[in-house]
């Protein structure tokens, strides 16, 4: 997507990171399009969001792992008051929780691209878009998904 | 815990639509904790405790030193949002019962000024902590982040939106025989219902809170102390607090995701207060919205998921008859939204046998505070005859 087909209008609250340190790879990943969560090296467990130590084993060996773009519909809604001033006309949206089964079924939060009407499914296919916000200061790249074709 | 301690007090202020109280936060809080003492029949100077929750901006040493109180002894918050009322009450319970306090109330005022609302999101440029992975995509309030969790309940149970329906009705309907609730004189129909604005599918704008200004205060004294005060005593029998593993794991992780984070509190309740919830005459819950009643009441084992179509219906849920009376003042969403508070002194009027919405006989009541957020609590209260 282009800066000029934004699913939402701006003037959305950007992103904004409370510990750089733990959590700049995954929005870096995002601005090259790749999509990364955290994997612990000690014990394989998968992890998202992003966090210090291993809810499993407690390592604080996590690494940060490039998953496939791809995931099925966990839970979604339709938003139809608008919470922020710049949301009010632009409504209805679609928000949805996709798990993603190659990467431990680890959740992220997105829009779900189209039309906002359309009739949503709990284990659809979707596939992620990102959405660059490039005159953003800094820069962001958001997450989408989309419904995946055949 | 069980029996040792008993609320002898409440008292509220008058609840105003939010923005209108022609009082400060703080001195709607003062009469609340004045009219609980009245009711109690005690010298608020003899108050030696306060507990309260999420961050409430009464502070105790000032309402110490306002109302004149011989020593201050005890002064506790409970993190947490609306989660936090019966855990108030329980963390009361417990000085009491330790000895760190004799006389301990339980307060919460909002007034909605300068902070800004609950229903908005925050106008600032950017959004940290977890924030950050939601807002962008529009999700900035607590109705858009826990939709989501309801959405995916009602799914894998196969629940109808009626549930929620019937819900919210039975709210309105109790509301009409309360002459305190803000939505008394304003009764629901299902076509209005039906007929209301989307705020997030699946809850229209009769599923979500109002937002109030207003006050209520309970107070919290040992059994044997309760013996000798102007009410009859509302025991506390049970109180946890806490919730399952992982709840709160962040950006929509916790592995248990279709759940009003109930499923180890509830099972540790009744434990404690040595009842099954059949004992339970008439419940109180927390709602924000509707579908976190319904999850909160499956996850405290009132009904099976699989019997929810056919529980959640309006004749089940009203005074006197139903099977569960539910939030028989209106609640947050038709008396006022006293961040649950009300459901605490709802529970007290039923067990004295003195609710606008009287069930006959009733000996035990439920109250949960704060369905899908973390930590929540519960408490249950009982009549003499209970202990």
């Amino acid at each position: 997507m282009t800066d000029a087909a934004h699913y939402l209008p701006e003037g959305l609250p950007a992103p904004a990171l409370a510990e750089p340190e733990l959590e700049a790879p995954y929005w870096e990943g995002a601005r090259e399009e790749r999509l990364l969560v955290q994997r612990c090296g000690a014990c394989a467990t998968w992890q998202w969001g992003p966090e210090w130590i291993c809810h499993k084993c407690l390592s604080s060996d996590m690494r940060w792992t490039e998953v496939a773009p791809r995931g099925r519909i966990y839970s979604y809604e339709r938003v139809w008051h608008p919470a922020h001033p710049v949301l009010k006309g632009h409504t209805p949206f679609l928000a949805v929780l996709v798990e993603l089964p190659e990467a431990g079924n680890v959740r992220m939060i997105g829009n779900l691209l189209g039309d906002p009407l359309q009739d949503v499914q709990i284990g659809s296919e979707v596939v992620a878009d990102y959405e660059h916000h490039n005159d953003a200061t800094p820069p962001y790249t958001l997450v989408h998904w989309r419904i995946a074709q055949g | 815990m069980r029996g040792r301690t008993a609320i002898v007090g409440i008292g509220a202020s008058t609840f105003h639509k939010r923005g209108t109280s022609p009082d400060s936060e703080f001195k709607l809080t003062l009469k609340a904790v004045l009219a609980a003492a009245e009711d109690a029949g005690i010298d608020p100077h003899k108050i030696d405790g306060f507990a309260s929750f999420n961050f409430d901006r009464t502070d105790p040493s000032r309402m110490a030193a306002a109302l004149g109180i011989d020593e201050l002894r005890f002064a506790n918050l409970f993190w947490g949002g609306g989660g936090g009322g019966a855990a108030a009450v329980a963390n009361a319970a417990a000085a009491v019962i330790a000895g760190l306090a004799s006389c301990v109330v339980v307060y919460r005022g909002i007034v909605q000024g300068p902070d800004g609302r609950y229903g908005d999101g925050r106008t600032i440029g950017a959004y940290g902590r977890d924030a950050a992975y939601l807002a962008p995509y529009g999700l900035m309030t607590p109705i858009q982040w826990y939709t989501m969790r309801v959405v995916r309940f009602m799914h894998e149970h196969g629940i109808a939106r009626d549930a929620l329906r019937a819900i919210s009705m039975a709210s309105y309907h109790h509301a009409q025989a309360n002459p305190r609730a803000v939505m008394h004189g304003r009764p629901l129909t299902e076509q209005a219902y039906e007929e209301s604005r989307w705020i997030v599918e699946p809850h229209h704008l009769f599923d979500c809170c109002m937002e109030n200004d207003c006050a209520a205060a309970v107070i919290v004294m040992s059994a044997e102390a309760a013996k000798d005060l102007k009410q009859k005593p509302a025991y506390i029998l049970g109180a946890a607090q806490g919730s399952e593993y992982r709840n709160q794991a962040r950006v929509h992780n916790a592995p248990r995701y279709g759940s009003a984070s109930f499923s180890s509190v509830g099972p540790r309740l009744f434990a404690e207060a040595g009842v099954t919830p059949a004992d339970v005459d008439v419940a109180q819950t927390y709602e924000n919205f509707t579908g976190g009643v319904l999850m909160s009441l499956i996850e405290h084992g009132f009904c099976a998921p699989e019997e929810a179509n056919d529980f959640f219906k309006l004749e089940n849920l009203i005074a006197p008859s139903g099977r569960l009376p539910l939030n028989t003042s209106g609640g947050n969403l038709a008396e006022a939204y006293v961040h649950g508070m009300g459901h605490i002194l709802e529970g007290v009027r039923q067990i004295r046998g003195t609710s606008t919405s009287q069930v006959p006989g009733a000996s035990i009541a439920f109250v949960g505070s704060g369905p899908m957020v973390s930590p929540v609590s519960d408490l249950l209260l009982g009549n003499g005859n209970t202990l």
